[in-house]
């Protein structure tokens, strides 16, 4: 029955990952898991994914210098990987192309997904209107509330967006409503998470497909730049974009930075989503990883200003890379968030979603602290046209 | 304890009846009713009862009990006030073997080894925890085992049959029959439920209790004759709500003795 035996895909990332799932859902996972060993060593699977990577998604994304941006700072080189140009704007797609290619596979005929900025549920609508699956993408009230216009993207796309109005009515209580509706339809559904969370093998395959991100900008860096760069930095919500830019670097001398949204600050509980700076482990939707929770155990309320991190547990690959050291987490706070945005946007002409807007800060500091001659890539995992309302209200600017 | 369970199942199956195993959830709807409801589903006929621990995501249960966890959360009621509230109904004269059914993490909080080794202590006599089975319950396992309480595992229309027996073989009081693909409260078990019994019987002689989507009288009446066990949960809630908070013990007392024909007055 150990998951170990079975499998050539390790479930656990040192004390975190595993499989903390209802009975009902096992045979699915274990089902999941051949299909996704299988896969990843079949050569047709590899190449269709890799067509549609490059003629639909448009991959490989650019890795762009930001060179104003730099000058501005006037210490180590700035790089954007940028993912904001993929189809649909935002590394989510990498994930969804993958899943729904496994989905067909798996002759599962019916996709459900969470979405919080509405990102992951439009990539995945995208991929569903063009391999022809039936699309049910499940959201919060709240997050409906604050992107509106990706919710009428998903419509026209062909999915049914269903509104999720219990506990904080944000991504984490999506999450519980698709796994409600898995353990209901698990037979002809596949559920297509959108991040490096929930069960094995979700933490694992999430991250494989999104490991691209990583392969194609640490290549870029030795063409473009002729080096590796100091230092990468990403934002991390469930943290799929982070973990995909991580991984192809995890043996080389490259530090590696992880921004969590600390929302309005780390210290008043229930305000934030800094899960890894501010959290402890312990198992939530299928994993056991760091999480923002009380004394007894109750999953905590979180804030950020971007939907899209505002998750009160993390991808439990994270929670290992956090408790070995090999990286670091800190915490970007919403205002931090709207500078950040803004300078990027200014200096650059590029609009960043708010969630890669976490990691611009970050970025600047440590490019002044490494100096001239370094580099820092960053992970500009979306592009900010969702987030117009949000920061504008923010700003105080009626529209 | 364990045994006080398999001498409950026993025992039913002594009178030639199914056992019937009621859930309540902890602080629903009010943490000082928890205790007199307790009282009440023994009263009523409850051979077994589940206390469900309150948890924030509850995500396997429908939208009744999903209800009673968010009002027992917001109560700030926790796995400690559980225990709390089982130690008081022992006091109170509670005979009928306890239960604690609710999700990994609250017990995680509290520590695994400690949460048995208490909930022996207060008088509850096993585990059901949604979101762990028995692949993932090594340690939790071996805690409830050195302190003599039991872990009842699932099973599901779902779970393979070359499975069945590895999750039965860690059974030592009962076994949690899944009858429907979904969450609690939501489609009423359907007529294969005797076949999927059935086909646990072939890996197991530990008694098996069928439950999800169980709650009429002639549901009760039917799971009772293909299993030792019917439990109904999103029902007894549902009593709970049906009505003034003051009158939701005699409302839940009155619905058990409908469903089970029977009371257990003075027991």
């Amino acid at each position: 029955m150990s998951t170990e035996t079975r499998s050539e895909l390790a479930p656990r990332f040192g004390e975190f990952g595993g499989r903390y799932i209802p009975e009902v859902l096992v045979a699915a996972h274990e089902e999941l898991e051949e299909s996704y060993e299988a896969a990843r060593r079949d050569p047709a699977f590899r190449e269709e994914l890799a067509t549609l990577q490059r003629h639909y998604a448009g991959r490989p994304t650019p890795l762009y210098f930001a060179e104003r941006l730099t000058e501005e700072v006037g210490g180590a080189r700035l790089w954007l990987k940028r993912e904001d140009l993929a189809h649909t704007g935002a590394h989510k797609i990498n994930n969804a192309l993958g899943q729904a290619l496994l989905a067909k596979r798996l002759g599962k005929p019916r996709i459900i997904a969470e979405t919080g900025a509405g990102q992951h549920g439009v990539a995945t609508a995208t991929v569903c209107a063009k391999l022809n699956l039936e699309c049910v993408v499940y959201m919060g009230t709240e997050d409906i509330r604050r992107q509106s216009l990706n919710v009428f993207r998903m419509k026209m796309l062909g999915a049914e967006v269903v509104p999720v109005d219990s506990g904080s009515r944000t991504l984490k209580d999506a999450i519980n409503e698709a796994m409600r509706d898995w353990v209901t339809n698990v037979r002809t559904t596949h559920y297509l998470i959108g991040s490096a969370i929930g069960p094995h093998p979700f933490p694992t395959m999430v991250r494989d497909f999104q490991a691209v991100i990583g392969q194609e900008a640490r290549e870029q860096m030795l063409e473009q730049a002729g080096r590796l760069p100091d230092v990468a930095v990403a934002c991390v919500g469930g943290g799929s974009n982070a973990i995909g830019l991580f991984h192809p670097f995890i043996e080389d001398p490259v530090r590696l930075v992880g921004v969590e949204a600390a929302g309005e600050g780390l210290a008043e509980p229930g305000r934030n989503a800094a899960t890894l700076v501010a959290g402890s482990p312990g198992v939530l939707h299928g994993t056991r990883t760091y999480l923002l929770q009380d004394e007894a155990g109750q999953i905590l309320d979180t804030h950020s200003i971007s939907a899209g991190l505002d998750y009160p547990g993390v991808g439990p690959e994270h929670s290992w890379l956090k408790v070995t050291e090999r990286a670091e987490y800190i915490a970007t706070d919403d205002a931090e968030a709207l500078d950040g945005f803004q300078r990027l946007t200014r200096s650059e002409g590029i609009i960043p979603a708010l969630e890669p807007a976490h990691a611009i800060l970050p970025a600047i500091r440590l490019a002044d602290e490494i100096g001239e001659g370094g580099d820092v890539l960053i992970g500009l995992s979306g592009r900010g046209d969702k987030d117009m309302h949000t920061v504008a209200e923010a700003l105080g600017v009626t529209l | 304890m364990s045994e006080r369970l398999r001498a409950r199942f026993a025992e039913a199956k002594g009178e030639g009846r199914a056992a019937f195993v009621a859930y309540v959830m902890a602080g629903f709807p009010e943490p000082d009713q928890t205790v007199p409801l307790l009282l009440g589903l023994e009263a009523g006929g409850a051979d077994v009862i589940e206390l469900g621990v309150p948890f924030t995501d509850p995500l396997a249960d429908g939208a009744t009990i999903q209800r009673a966890n968010e009002v027992a959360v917001a109560a700030g009621v926790t796995f400690a006030d559980c225990l709390g509230m089982v130690r008081e109904a022992r006091a109170q004269g509670l005979s009928a073997p306890l239960v604690l059914m609710g999700y990994d993490n609250p017990l995680l909080a509290y520590g695994e080894e400690r949460a048995a080794a208490d909930a022996a202590d207060a008088g509850a006599d096993g585990f059901i925890v949604v979101d762990l089975p028995p692949d993932e319950a090594g340690a939790f396992r071996k805690a409830c085992a050195d302190h003599g309480v039991s872990f009842v595992p699932l099973i599901a229309p779902t779970t393979a049959e070359s499975r069945m027996g590895e999750v039965a073989s860690v059974a030592d009081s009962f076994i949690y029959c899944v009858s429907v693909t979904g969450t609690t409260g939501g489609a009423a078990v359907p007529p294969e439920v005797g076949e999927l019994v059935a086909t646990i019987r072939q890996h197991t002689d530990v008694p098996i209790a069928v439950g999800f989507g169980v709650s009429t009288e002639e549901q009760v009446a039917r799971v009772g004759r293909v299993a030792e066990g019917v439990i109904v949960g999103s029902a007894i809630i549902a009593a709970i709500e049906g009505g003034s908070v003051e009158g939701c013990v005699d409302r839940v007392r009155a619905y058990v003795e409908r469903v089970t024909g029977r009371s257990r007055e003075g027991a």
